[in-house]
């Protein structure tokens, strides 16, 4: 048996921060997506404008340096605000802000970004006369999207949805540098502790594998059913 | 003057596409049980002014009087809009439209498909609503059919199924978009004959087609119209058993 030197809980307890943090980033991104491609489709010169500045940016910059703005630069941003509250206002509050949120957010936005490009190409896949039929028969906006929009486009955007969710899943590893004790970070510390990085990285490497294949199984299953009435002609 | 309000009444109806006029002020009015079938050559509007009077094209001016009750319109920098979409859903409800690509929804069974406006947008509840479709299915011919997906249909029987789902709707009228252009020839008297049924059971239709013997044997209006303009309107027999320009006589005489 593999001596974990007593790393084991903490190293649950990290794989289970990693798989926390993947899940809740991966819906920030799907919602930001959905804003964004809605945006970048609308009508509205600003929505259209603020969508691809929002993309262009996301995806000009590294993934390290925005955690790192946001993290350092976002608590430096509240600790200016609470303390122009101080002097002004006298009310002496503290904001701490907290890793596991920081991580989320941050995650979230550079995937939403990339999410958006992914649900545009797909919103955009969707044919127009299947709309148009929804509409013809009396459906307002939100149940067209809700009946007809959304379940249509979802087939063309999974393999995309797969894909950043892969990347987004192993992007979770740079939580480590804010500080946040995902399984990469106990494991970093208990190879330096004990002096066997291989034992430590080839399972932190297992976990990420299995929660992919899990992943890819989950994603398989969802496009089974997306492309449900495509293709299987009789 | 009959005390029930007339299915569809449309007034001096106007469109431009950019520069171009495509609809120069149509009127129209659909009495209970009326078929009326709109003629003319690609390109002379009779797709377009259809597609006004159910707001999936907007008119730049003109009146749309559905069941007695006005649609109301705004005017936006986007152009003129309805005011109220609360309304325009309302009144969609009231006219099915069936396409000339039939439209039926790729991810859901035909009887789903029958089912889902009369679900979601009346709120009939579901097993009545099951009950009904399977009822129109057998009409149309397609009883067997009910869990196929429009991928694993004919063109022919895609498009009966829309009618099924048009039908679904109990609409006041029915809307048909060149109902059999996308269909092989030996597909279209299969879809013509369940549109024949209809006009023999009283239903108000308006349709779009270029079946000139349909035309001439089931409406009871023809209007012919040319660069957006009715030039020919009357019953079958006079519009085409006897048409007054030679613009009309040319577009009817059989081509080679």
């Amino acid at each position: 048996m593999i001596d974990l030197h007593g790393y084991g809980p903490r190293l649950a307890e990290g794989a289970l921060i990693t798989i926390e943090l993947a899940l809740l980033s991966l819906v920030l991104a799907v919602v930001l997506g959905l804003l964004t491609a809605s945006a970048k489709m609308s009508r509205s010169w600003l929505a259209h404008r603020l969508g691809t500045l929002y993309t262009t940016v996301i995806r000009g910059v590294p993934d390290l340096v925005l955690m790192m703005l946001l993290f350092f630069g976002g608590q430096m941003g509240v600790n200016l605000f609470t303390d122009w509250l101080y002097y002004q206002f006298d009310i002496d509050i503290f904001i701490n802000i907290n890793e596991f949120v920081a991580g989320v957010v941050t995650i979230g936005l550079i995937f939403g970004a990339y999410m958006g490009e992914t649900f545009r190409g797909a919103f955009m896949a969707v044919d127009s006369g299947q709309i148009e039929a929804g509409r013809a028969y009396g459906m307002g906006p939100w149940l067209v999207f809700r009946r007809i929009r959304f379940p249509l486009m979802m087939r063309h955007a999974l393999p995309g949805i797969s894909n950043n969710w892969m990347v987004l899943l192993k992007t979770t590893a740079l939580v480590s540098v804010i500080g946040l004790s995902d399984m990469v970070r106990v494991a970093a510390e208990a190879s330096k502790a004990t002096r066997e990085p291989f034992t430590f990285m080839l399972i932190v490497a297992a976990i990420y594998l299995l929660i992919a294949s899990v992943s890819e199984w989950v994603f398989a299953r969802l496009q089974k059913r997306y492309d449900i009435g495509y293709g299987e002609v009789e | 003057m009959a005390d029930t309000p007339l299915p569809l009444e449309v007034r001096n109806i106007k469109k431009r596409f950019g520069d171009t006029d495509v609809l120069k002020g149509l009127s129209l009015t659909a009495h209970k049980g009326d078929v009326i079938t709109l003629i003319g050559a690609s390109g002379s509007g009779k797709s377009t002014f259809l597609r006004c009077m159910n707001l999936l094209e907007q008119p730049d001016e003109g009146q749309l009087i559905v069941h007695g009750e006005e649609v109301r319109f705004k005017r936006t920098r986007h152009g003129r809009e309805p005011a109220d979409w609360q309304q325009v859903v309302r009144m969609r409800a009231k006219l099915s439209m069936v396409f000339q690509s039939f439209n039926l929804w790729a991810h859901m069974t035909l009887l789903e498909n029958v089912i889902e406006a009369p679900v979601h947008v009346l709120g009939k509840p579901k097993k009545e609503a099951i009950e009904h479709a399977r009822a129109l299915l057998d009409r149309v011919g397609l009883t067997e059919r009910a869990d196929a997906y429009p991928a694993q249909m004919s063109g022919g029987q895609q498009q009966r199924g829309a009618i099924a789902r048009a039908l679904a709707m109990d609409p006041e009228v029915m809307l048909f978009d060149e109902p059999t252009s996308a269909l092989d020839p030996e597909l279209v008297g299969d879809v013509l004959k369940v549109m024949r049924d209809l006009a023999a059971e009283g239903r108000t239709m308006i349709v779009v087609t270029h079946e000139m013997a349909f035309a001439r044997d089931v409406s009871s209006q023809v209007i012919y119209l040319h660069q957006g303009v009715i030039e020919e309107s009357g019953p079958p027999d006079e519009v085409i058993g006897n048409p007054q320009s030679e613009r009309l006589r040319q577009f009817l005489a059989p081509k080679h």
